[in-house]
């Protein structure tokens, strides 16, 4: 079963991550990336630039709207996901508790859904 | 009523809850043989008492008004099921006698807590809900702070622990305590899940210490219960000493500026006193009894590292002795990981490794203390390349930020 570890950074921490190059909280980065893969759980994943970065779209009967920033006004943004193969919920909640980003912003851990999937719901 | 008074009574209410709780659930669900219900009936009760207390004063015997409230509750409860018929003996359990003549003070009605106990940890119950059936029917923990300690979410928690009571009421588990046979085993469960409340409480000292109270000091807390219900077992005094030699060790496990403070560069001075003597009391007394089991022998551990406070020193001979009695009847990561690290101590790093490569590296895959030692001895060996590769293992697995930061330090050397 997969699932989505969804993480959201506060701005300090986006700030950190643009100009601290040896902050302490990139060795935990690297670390915890690399433990997932030794357990064999990792899929794939990615981090996101900072949210100023996003553009939004919208279309609202025929018309296009589009807006800066990214789609929610709130102070944890998205930062970055990561897929994991995983037996359990439980066991997803154990590894988002690991991930560095738990202990500063917040994780979000959501089942994928290989039905969406299946009924042509997304590209593949 | 004035506001002082009114705090006073709420604290009151809170302490008689914390008090009786175990003991009301206790008493009524082993004549009903559904704790469901009577942990409903006992929170009208306590709502109950919210509303008249403060109003009429705290009762002569809270214990004793609190079970009649209750009672009436679950009787309420029964009769608008429209199941009269067949609940009648419990129907009758609960009227019988006048409530108030039958119950004058609160020590008057039997303590079934050593029932739940046996209740909680039954064979048919999945194991991994043990311990949160403890917390909640004896503890009146909420679902909702249990599933923080568990790192799962509230709602599926809530359902797990519905369930492990469904099957409670109606899978005929029965409410009494265990044959003399079948005892040494069903006790085990009892004491693995109190231990491992408190293993929880210990791992979130960061975290769940500020946010009400601390899951190490409810297993305390268990533990003495059923030292009280029990007084002449050895692995139920053995279980306190152990986990009374961690407790003494709190403050110590960080310092003024909050960073970790691994065992073995704890200062004493920080240990407590008076927890250790009492553990000493009761591993002792344990051991008077001449049957060895598995908590004993941790608790031994933890005994010789309490040493340090008087001789300056520590024995990891003895120590690694420990150990080894202790594979033997427990031969589980945590004690392998403790061996290693102990005879590492004792005969060089080299010896201690050997132990860990000994370990299946499947099982080790998400273990974070397996990593932490092998780091830790493949440093002293001086084998940098393996040892970084060990500290990222170590520390992708922490979940304690302040463990994280020590081990990143100890990476750079």
């Amino acid at each position: 079963m997969q699932f989505a570890l969804m993480i959201y950074h506060t701005p300090e921490e986006f700030d950190m991550r643009k100009n601290d190059y040896s902050h302490p909280h990139l060795g935990a980065w690297r670390a915890y990336y690399k433990a997932l893969v030794a357990a064999g759980v990792y899929v794939a994943g990615d981090a996101l630039e900072v949210p100023e970065t996003g553009t939004t779209v919208r279309v609202k009967e025929g018309k296009r709207r589009v807006q800066d920033g990214p789609y929610a006004d709130t102070k944890e943004q998205l930062a970055g996901f990561i897929i994991l193969e995983l037996p359990s919920v439980d066991a997803a909640l154990e590894w988002a508790a690991r991930c560095p980003g738990a202990s500063i912003g917040a994780v979000e851990v959501r089942p994928l859904a290989p039905e969406a999937k299946r009924r042509g719901f997304t590209g593949e | 009523m004035n506001e002082t008074n009114q705090e006073t009574t709420h604290r009151e209410i809170e302490r008689v809850a914390r008090e009786s709780y175990g003991r009301l659930v206790a008493y009524l669900s082993v004549h009903t043989h559904d704790l469901a219900s009577a942990e409903d009936a006992l929170s009208n009760a306590l709502v109950s008492a919210l509303d008249h207390w403060p109003r009429e004063g705290v009762p002569k015997s809270p214990e004793a008004w609190l079970l009649t409230a209750a009672r009436h509750s679950l009787i309420d409860a029964i009769r608008h099921q429209k199941v009269v018929l067949e609940s009648e003996p419990t129907i009758k359990f609960l009227t019988e006698d006048s409530v108030e003549a039958a119950l004058p003070t609160s020590t008057q009605f039997p303590d079934e807590r050593l029932k739940l106990l046996f209740v909680c940890a039954h064979p048919a119950i999945d194991p991994s809900m043990h311990t949160a059936l403890m917390l909640q029917t004896v503890l009146g923990l909420d679902a909702a702070r249990i599933a923080q300690a568990f790192l799962i979410a509230p709602k599926t928690m809530g359902q797990r622990l519905f369930r492990a009571k469904t099957k409670i009421r109606s899978g005929g588990i029965p409410f009494e305590i265990p044959q003399e046979r079948d005892l040494p085993q069903r006790l085990d469960a009892v004491l693995e899940a109190i231990y491992a409340a408190f293993g929880i409480g210990w791992d979130d000292m960061a975290g769940a210490d500020q946010r009400g109270r601390n899951l190490a000091e409810e297993a305390l807390w268990l533990a003495r219960v059923l030292l009280q219900l029990m007084p002449g077992e050895a692995e139920v005094q053995g279980l306190l000493a152990l986990m009374l030699y961690c407790e003494s060790r709190r403050a110590a496990r960080r310092d003024t500026k909050g960073h970790y403070v691994p065992l073995s560069e704890q200062d004493p001075k920080h240990w407590s006193v008076p927890l250790i003597e009492e553990a000493e009391h009761h591993l002792a007394e344990a051991f008077q009894r001449g049957r060895f089991g598995r908590f004993q022998l941790e608790a031994a551990i933890q005994s010789a590292h309490a040493e340090r406070a008087r001789t300056g020193k520590t024995d990891w001979a003895a120590i690694a002795l420990f150990y080894e009695q202790l594979l033997r009847v427990s031969p589980v990561l945590g004690t392998r990981t403790g061996y290693a690290a102990a005879l590492a101590e004792a005969n060089g790093p080299s010896a201690g490794l050997a132990i860990l490569d000994a370990i299946d590296p499947e099982a080790v895959s998400d273990y974070q203390p397996y990593w932490a030692v092998r780091a830790h001895l493949l440093q002293r060996l001086g084998k940098s390349r393996e040892s970084l590769d060990a500290y990222d293992r170590a520390i992708g697995l922490s979940e304690d930020p302040a463990v994280r930061a020590f081990l990143l330090h100890k990476r750079r050397g």
